[in-house]
């Protein structure tokens, strides 16, 4: 087995563990991390592409690296923003899962409108 | 292969391209920088100049007949990123820059900063409503496939936190599962990107469509994007996120959720089947596609028939509508495949400019009544009767009734899959149509009663103008000239698919 299967086996196990994460867990934080392992896979995936670009006759491909640092930080800022949604839910009602129905009544227009 | 060559290579006035991103973003930067009021007038001010700047790219799109080339740094792809604006990309663009200042003007009021000092919600709504317009023009412009996944984000980032802009926990459990669905979505969409960029070494639409055959890994990748924007679009069974997080969010924030940023992820959609993947057989996957679709209109409608409040049935029909857009991919190729076309992308805008009005209108109804209980709407037309004309001109475009911009997509889509000999979306139509009468009814017909209803408080009559103007704009569509038409099919590779 080449570095390159193992890593991209590696990879596709991520994708595969965050998925059954991001499905079966409710615990939200847990969620989150689950989605990070899901990202890791796919950036895992993008550096086997780079390999193969370097088999097709390329001395090196950096393209894919440079695409892997900016998913990272997309990742980065996604798993900020639902981190901090996560914090403010847990402040509001001590939740750390989602309702099962989040189609609650909209009091008015909302606290925005006073 | 002159054609294809002058893809690649910039033909003039492609200068225009990155402002349509540039100016919302620099907006973005400076409503942060200065805030307080400040911030909504850099977001007025740039928006007026963005509408200025998307006019002058369709009028040049227009004028030469084919699509705008820029590429960004002078590095030429397939190492290097281009921009490129054709019809569709144009009329979309005009449509996010018309919908965004009008949700901006409804949204003054609610959105006010104070005389003395700094208020959070005001500050966050203006900076992140430029954010949400500078990813639109990133999606409607964006060249490569990366570049796309990027703009896909920074659009979701902006859209999450504005349905939980008042703070209340349902609001922040409803952007919770949005944001859940929406990474869901984008890492199916990035894998796709990187099996493509394995197999062909190059993400460039252009490049990749000329390269691309049917073979296991684009099956595979096509798979994943596809699944991965049906998320971000809510198309049935993807939709859960949706009702909640629209029918929670401030009423301005609706209008453009519901209005533009699900087109986004639908447009992208759109770009990959139509533009990366036409050397594909379309026949499966597009019927697959429209079997989702008509259950979403059956499904939508039926669960919006079914609500008792006025938010959640508009944001259910949303979830129907979505399901429209999807009846054309299955007659992509064909004789028939430009009126398909025109149908899809009439149903986008129709349905924006449509919807928004009926958000706004639902949240002039909601601030004037305290609340939004459709049992509760007694006599409120006869309260408010510009309010209610809004919510219903939007609500015949929705049915797809004559004269509106939703009959003409209908029409186009219903004549197409005639064409075509698939009968059965053409029935599922009609009958989304019998559908979106039946919920209008149960809204309108309170609403006209002659029960006395007083008001908490009288709406302001120039938000209830805005709406008005965004439902006027939704039938004015029906007017359409057949130049409009042979606009939307500039750039459209179709042209030659539909002769095979």
């Amino acid at each position: 087995m080449t570095s390159a299967t193992l890593a991209g086996l590696v990879g596709a196990a991520l994708v595969g563990l965050g998925l059954y994460g991001v499905i079966a867990d409710p615990q939200l934080l847990r969620k989150i991390l689950a989605f990070n392992l899901i990202g890791s896979g796919v950036f895992l995936v993008f550096g086997i592409v780079a390999r193969k670009g370097a088999a097709a006759g390329l001395s090196a491909d950096p393209v894919p690296q440079a695409m892997v640092i900016t998913g990272i930080v997309v990742a980065f800022a996604a798993s900020a923003i639902a981190v901090a949604l996560t914090l403010r839910l847990s402040e509001e009602t001590g939740a750390t899962t989602l309702p099962p129905d989040a189609l609650a009544r909209p009091p008015g227009e909302g606290a925005d409108a006073e | 292969m002159t054609e294809a060559a002058s893809a690649i290579m910039a033909p003039a006035g492609g200068g225009l391209l990155p402002l349509p991103v540039l100016i919302p973003a620099a907006g973005v930067l400076l409503s942060f920088l200065l805030g307080g009021r400040k911030a909504e007038r850099v977001a007025f001010g740039l928006m007026a100049v963005q509408l200025g700047v998307a006019v002058a790219i369709a009028s040049l799109v227009w004028r030469s007949g084919e699509p705008l080339v820029y590429i960004l740094g002078g590095y030429g792809p397939p190492l290097g990123i281009a921009l490129r604006a054709d019809g569709f990309s144009a009329a979309m663009l005009i449509a996010a820059s018309l919908i965004m200042p009008a949700a901006g003007l409804y949204a003054r009021v609610n959105f006010a900063t104070p005389d003395e000092g700094e208020k959070r919600a005001p500050l966050v709504f203006w900076t992140l409503l430029q954010a949400i317009q500078a990813a639109l023009g990133l999606i409607f412009l964006g060249g490569d496939l990366f570049n796309l996944y990027v703009a896909l984000e920074l659009l979701t980032f902006a859209a999450v936190p504005l349905v939980s802009l008042d703070g209340r926990p349902e609001t922040l459990a409803a952007a919770l599962r949005y944001l859940m669905f929406a990474l869901f979505g984008a890492l199916f969409y990035l894998l796709g990107v990187a099996l493509l960029y394995g197999a062909y070494g190059t993400l460039d639409i252009v490049l990749l469509a000329r390269q691309i055959r049917p073979e296991p890994a684009v099956w595979l990748a096509a798979g994943l994007m596809t699944a991965g924007l049906l998320a971000k679009t809510a198309l049935f069974p993807l939709h859960l996120w949706l009702p909640p997080a629209h029918a929670n969010a401030p009423a301005p924030a609706s209008a453009v959720l519901s209005g533009l940023v699900v087109k986004g992820s639908f447009f992208l959609l759109v770009r990959l089947w139509f533009d990366v993947l036409p050397a594909l057989p379309v026949a499966v996957p597009g019927a697959i596609l429209a079997t989702l679709g008509s259950a979403a209109i059956l499904g939508g409608s039926v669960l919006a028939l079914r609500q008792e409040r006025l938010k959640l049935l508009i944001a259910y029909s949303t979830v129907a509508q979505i399901g429209y857009l999807f009846l054309m991919f299955p007659l992509a190729a064909g004789p028939w495949a430009a009126e398909a076309f025109s149908g899809g992308v009439m149903q986008a805008l129709s349905h924006a400019f449509a919807k928004a009005a009926m958000f706004l209108s639902a949240g002039l109804v909601a601030e004037s009544l305290g609340h939004d209980r459709i049992a509760g709407l007694g006599g409120a037309g006869r309260a408010m009767p510009v309010t209610f004309l809004a919510l219903g001109l939007g609500g015949l475009s929705l049915m797809g009734l004559p004269p509106s911009g939703g009959f003409a997509a209908k029409w186009l889509l219903m004549k197409a899959s005639v064409e075509a000999g698939q009968w059965v979306w053409a029935v599922v139509m009609l009958a989304g149509g019998l559908l979106a009468g039946g919920y209008l009814y149960r809204v309108l017909k309170p609403a006209l009663s002659e029960q006395p209803l007083r008001l908490k408080r009288a709406p302001l009559r120039s938000r209830e103008y805005v709406a008005l103007t965004l439902a006027l704009a939704a039938l004015l569509l029906a007017f359409a000239p057949p130049a409009f038409f042979a606009f939307l099919q500039i750039g459209r590779p179709g042209a030659g698919l539909a002769l095979r």
